[in-house]
């Protein structure tokens, strides 16, 4: 073990599953002597070699279309696009390739690749530097979208998404990437895709989010047990696949449930979450459930971007009112 | 080492003065005044961006796209558009801003996270940053073509990098503007390098001035660090546009001296050597030379203009950072014409929560009462 934050678990990652496997390559803009823009992929090139940690020219669709060839072909590329803001060209290729080209070949071809790219509001960065559009990809059939929120789940994750037969994106909050350490496996290991965590236990609420929402999560559920509220948190870590079951038994036994987003209210994947508990669950409810999300907005400037991201003081006021119901 | 010893081989490359000001050809014989003005607006550019540099490191400014080095391309060819001309940016063309009426507070507070930053002077005939890369070109053709169609006579400029090049909205961009004949051109700041990517990563062509042919116009190659011949190519090319001849391409040959932003650090993919040897290339210096050669630059009258420059970027920093704050409504009310209900709703229950906030993001401890 060794204390890793979630940049260097990535960065380990990596590491590891191109040592064990060289079908595995990274490409992106920047990955290589530059050791990416967030250093996720440093000191790669220098160990592997410009053909196995590739800079790429700047065309975010042509290193999805790239890497989805590279992997008709064999390999296990790990391309990573520089923001989640910068994905919208290569949406083409992922939805109407990457996707679905083993469903239109009825399984002889297939697209084992990962898409990594940091996405998240909260680190001043400038316009488009800041999205979280996490229930569009989840929207693509044929795609898993996986978000970590602690370095070692950000690493078992990763080697997951990597051995896994089918394309994963793979998102990562730049919040988070140098957030705190913790102690981490340097060897491989493996954190099963289409899993949720129940991070705490509790009785009279399921708090449930995922990615960069998480610390706050927890630090609401804290705050509410030294009123004598019990909080049940749950972090979801892959969105598509989805774990209902894990979500649904938990609140079957608490009856509440709040679900916490950063990206906008409307056709959020928070909605999901309610609709699969009410279709299962609707007469177990104590309450209605409740979402504390974004805005219906672009993510804005970073000089009003603390207003735009739920915060615990909104968390624990939609906490309230569930449980005041 | 020459500008023109780093090209490849026997390319036309327009050129007025050498690295150190001599004349390579006759002279172009442009107007003192002009000349002038482009000395101005060059050292207006330089200042203005170590200022902004300075702030950033300071904390008063988020992460800023520095333009040092590249103040003859910019300053040429903005200075080649009419006044009824449009800019097409993409980020890194503080000069060119600043030519075109957007003040320099402006620029601080779109890097400083302010989106009154990007509110153009009414009046001003320049669209805001681009930050996706080369997303603007196919929009600068559209918006070029809509202005032939609406009988105004004036073009478009629209700047982008080599990185840009690479991107799907290029092709698509300049094969628009030359199947519909826009009045556009397309400025190419070659600043070689892409964040850590050169341009010989970018593209297997020799020059990028050469994919103007395949889109069936004119690419021209033109030293980016010669202000002359930027503003020389620019304004032919701008013309050529508003007599009907359609978009052309420029490749201005030049080099982002500093850092691609000021998160990022150079050193890590470029040698010093390199950067030392485009410290020799700096447009600055070269017109200098040759603007004494002429007999037009003293020190004293560089002097006056700095002091000038000094004084108009402090006012701009007072008033940027003077602005007053936001409001939450700021968020909300540009979305559409109207506010949804939605939007409405939400704006509601945002400010409800400002006004009753009870717990700080750090706090250790719940205020008042929890069931």
């Amino acid at each position: 073990m060794k204390e890793m934050n979630m940049a260097e678990a990535l960065n380990s990652a990596l590491l590891n599953e191109m040592d064990l496997d060289e079908r595995v390559l990274v490409l992106g803009e920047d990955v290589g002597v530059n050791g990416g823009v967030f250093r996720i992929t440093e000191g790669l090139q220098k160990r592997f070699g410009p053909d196995r940690v590739v800079d790429t020219p700047l065309a975010e669709s042509g290193i999805m279309g790239f890497s989805i060839g590279m992997a008709l072909a064999g390999f296990r590329p790990v391309a990573e696009v520089q923001f989640m803001g910068f994905l919208w060209p290569a949406l083409d290729q992922l939805s109407n390739h990457a996707s679905r080209l083993r469903n239109r070949t009825m399984g002889r071809h297939t697209v084992p690749m990962v898409i990594r790219t940091p996405y998240g509001g909260g680190i001043r960065a400038l316009e488009h530097h800041a999205e979280s559009f996490e229930s569009i990809l989840a929207h693509i059939p044929g795609l898993k979208v996986v978000v970590p929120s602690t370095p070692y789940d950000a690493k078992g994750l990763l080697i997951s998404s990597i051995r896994d037969p089918d394309p994963v994106v793979f998102l990562e909050s730049t919040r988070l990437y140098r957030a705190y350490r913790e102690p981490v496996p340097e060897d491989a290991y493996t954190v099963e895709l289409g899993k949720a965590k129940v991070l705490r236990e509790g009785t009279d609420l399921t708090l449930v989010g995922w990615g960069a929402m998480i610390p706050k999560l927890l630090k609401a559920a804290e705050l509410v047990s030294k009123k004598g509220t019990s909080t049940e948190v749950i972090d979801i870590r892959s969105i598509s696949p989805y774990d209902e079951t894990t979500v649904n038994a938990s609140v079957k036994r608490t009856g509440r449930l709040v679900v916490v987003q950063e990206a906008p209210r409307m056709t959020g994947f928070a909605s999901e979450v309610i609709t699969r508990v009410s279709e299962d669950l609707l007469d177990s409810m104590e309450a209605p459930p409740k979402r504390v999300t974004g805005f219906d907005i672009p993510f804005p400037f970073y000089k009003m971007e603390h207003w735009a991201l739920p915060d615990v003081d909104r968390i624990v006021k939609g906490m309230r009112e569930v449980l005041t119901w | 080492m020459e500008i023109r010893e780093c090209l490849p081989q026997d390319c036309e490359f327009y050129q007025t003065i050498d690295k150190d000001g001599n004349l390579v050809g006759e002279d172009p014989g442009l107007d003192e005044a002009l000349l002038k003005d482009m000395f101005w607006w060059m050292l207006y550019g330089r200042l203005a961006d170590d200022k902004a540099i300075k702030l950033q490191r300071q904390g008063r400014l988020g992460t800023y796209a520095p333009s040092t080095g590249q103040e003859a391309a910019q300053v040429g060819s903005a200075l080649a558009m009419d006044r009824d001309d449009w800019l097409f940016p993409a980020f890194r063309e503080l000069s060119s801003y600043m030519i075109r009426d957007l003040p320099f507070e402006n620029i601080l507070l779109y890097f400083m996270g302010d989106p009154r930053g990007n509110i153009p002077p009414a009046g001003i005939k320049s669209f805001p940053i681009f930050v996706p890369v080369s997303t603007q070109v196919p929009i600068a053709a559209g918006f070029a073509w809509a202005k032939k169609l609406q009988k105004e006579g004036c073009a478009v400029l629209c700047y982008l990098g080599d990185g840009g090049t690479s991107e799907g909205d290029f092709h698509e961009g300049m094969n628009f503007a030359g199947v519909f004949g826009a009045p556009v051109v397309f400025l190419v700041q070659n600043n070689q390098w892409a964040i850590s990517v050169s341009r010989k990563r970018q593209t297997a062509s020799r020059t990028i001035a050469q994919k103007g042919e395949a889109y069936g116009f004119p690419g021209i190659y033109v030293d980016g660090n010669d202000v002359m011949a930027v503003y020389i190519a620019t304004k032919r090319a701008l013309d050529a546009a508003k007599k009907g001849e359609g978009p052309s391409l420029i490749e201005a040959f030049t080099y982002r001296r500093l850092m691609h932003t000021t998160a990022d650090d150079p050193k890590r993919y470029r040698t010093d050597e390199e950067q030392k040897d485009w410290e020799d290339k700096d447009p600055l210096k070269r017109f200098r030379l040759y603007l004494k050669n002429k007999g037009v630059w003293t020190q004293a009258w560089e002097d006056d203009l700095t002091l000038k420059a000094q004084d108009l970027i402090k006012t701009s920093v007072e008033k940027a950072e003077s602005i007053g704050n936001l409001r939450p409504e700021e968020m909300f009310e540009h979305i559409y014409s109207e506010m949804t209900p939605d939007l409405k709703d939400q704006l509601g229950y945002l400010k409800k929560a400002l006004e009753g906030k009870e717990i700080e993001e750090d706090a250790v401890e719940l205020k008042g009462g929890f069931p």
